[in-house]
């Protein structure tokens, strides 16, 4: 199926929807189509109940963490230094947030075609991460979702049951994105190695020991 | 103690002798009742032990009890996660002593090919005593009945009495360990210290590993 053929009827069939494509440069050419968080749900039935689309099965649904990034440039600005007017390079820093991503990867059972790959995003990694969720749609997204949710912290609204999957109730943090510390409990690593090796080496002078050194222990 | 060559001949009569430890020990070590539980991978290998081609009836372990009330070994077969940890501390609680555990495969033993992940658990020895320990991921069937045979072994060699006698006879000797809590990032607390204390291990220039000291509890297979 052509993905441009599929965003001009999804916009033709869902007025005010934003869809893009996200064209993909390697051989394999998966293009994605990002759609708008306000209209998923009604992009997603469209997809799902056209006649000639009918992707009835969500087969995958994951997530991507983008951590926002901070960019500095020096500029030219004209300032009082000391009562004269003078060019003055300053250094602006310009910080993008991040966003999270949610990708599914729909197939169309009755048609035999697909994949197509939807992107949605949250508008940043804080505190705008609701995204519409589209297990009403297709149900096999509970589990994925609920796992993003977990892991990615991306909160789906309109979930039946948006609980923690993997880890415990209690758990503060979301292990899969970028920025995520994990427990400094590298007191015995015997086969260490990079970051790894150089945490478990604070360890290893903390109780007197003698430091490891990069490939001993294999 | 009866003299073996005595023994010996006393049996060619018709008569049998023996003392109460080694009726004891010969009882337990023959009827290990092994606790109905898997957690990963290896338990298929475990399965597969129990079953007609490997045969661990043989040994008198046919009987996996799915209580642990009725268990008197806990095979801990498989990655531990952490949010699995409280359960298999708790399931050990609740065996009655004599109790003892086989730390089946890489990831019960340290946490495996997922030891630097952020769910898995670092070694089961972190919250309850190992006995054996087998490497492997998954070990064979063959190799968990050699486990089961060297821990047959080492129940023959106890003592009723003295200071070497087994845990259960010791009353100074805890038979239930401090279950872990859920915390904010990790279990709280991430290890029993009672138990488990990091080898402080030194890597030679030859690349061989020497374990400065050795780790607390009954650990013989670990040594490098």
């Amino acid at each position: 199926m052509n993905l441009e053929a599929i965003k001009s009827e999804l916009e033709a069939s869902v007025p005010g929807c934003r869809l893009e494509l996200v064209a993909n440069p390697s051989p394999s050419g998966q293009h994605s189509l990002r759609i708008d968080a306000a209209h998923a749900v009604a992009l997603a039935l469209c997809l799902r109940d056209a006649p000639g689309l009918r992707f009835d099965f969500c087969s995958n649904v994951t997530g991507i963490d983008w951590p926002g990034k901070q960019t500095t440039e020096k500029v030219k600005a004209r300032k009082l230094v000391a009562g004269v007017e003078q060019d003055v390079e300053e250094l602006r820093t310009a910080v993008t947030p991040g966003s999270l991503e949610v990708v599914y990867h729909l197939y169309s059972v009755e048609k035999k075609h697909g994949p197509i790959v939807l992107r949605m995003s949250t508008q940043d990694r804080d505190a705008n991460v609701h995204l519409p969720s589209l297990t009403p749609v297709w149900r096999s997204a509970e589990l994925q979702e609920r796992e993003i949710f977990d892991l990615f912290g991306v909160v789906f609204d309109g979930h039946p049951d948006l609980r923690r999957l993997l880890l415990w109730d209690e758990f503060q943090d979301h292990p899969m994105r970028r920025d995520y510390v994990e427990p400094d409990d590298f007191e015995y690593e015997p086969t260490a190695h990079d970051e790894v090796l150089r945490r478990a080496n604070q360890h290893i002078s903390e109780a007197g020991g003698k430091l490891q050194s990069e490939g001993g222990g294999r | 103690m009866v003299d073996e060559k005595l023994k010996n001949e006393l049996s060619k009569q018709g008569i049998f002798t023996t003392s109460l430890e080694q009726l004891y020990n010969w009882g337990r070590s023959s009827s290990l009742w092994p606790l109905n539980f898997g957690l990963a991978c290896c338990a298929i290998e475990m399965i597969a032990t129990t079953m007609a081609r490997y045969d661990m009836a043989r040994f008198g372990a046919e009987v996996f009890r799915p209580s642990p009330r009725q268990a008197d070994l806990m095979i801990v077969a498989g990655t531990v996660t952490k949010k699995m940890a409280p359960q298999v501390v708790r399931l050990y609680n609740q065996m009655p002593e004599p109790k003892y555990v086989i730390s089946m495969g890489a990831c019960a033993i340290s946490g495996g090919p997922f030891k630097q992940g952020y769910n898995v658990l670092k070694g089961i020895d972190r919250y309850i005593p190992v006995d054996i320990y087998i490497p492997g991921c998954p070990p064979r069937p063959e190799a968990l009945l050699d486990a089961f045979m060297e821990l047959q072994k080492r129940i023959d060699r106890q003592q009723l009495t003295g200071a070497n006698r087994p845990r259960h006879l010791n009353a100074d000797e805890p038979s239930e360990f401090p279950v872990p809590r859920f915390g904010a990032h990790d279990l709280e607390p991430a290890k029993n210290p009672n138990l488990w204390k990091a080898p402080l291990v030194q890597i030679s220039q030859t690349g061989t590993l020497q374990t400065v000291s050795p780790q607390a509890g009954t650990d013989e297979s670990r040594s490098h």
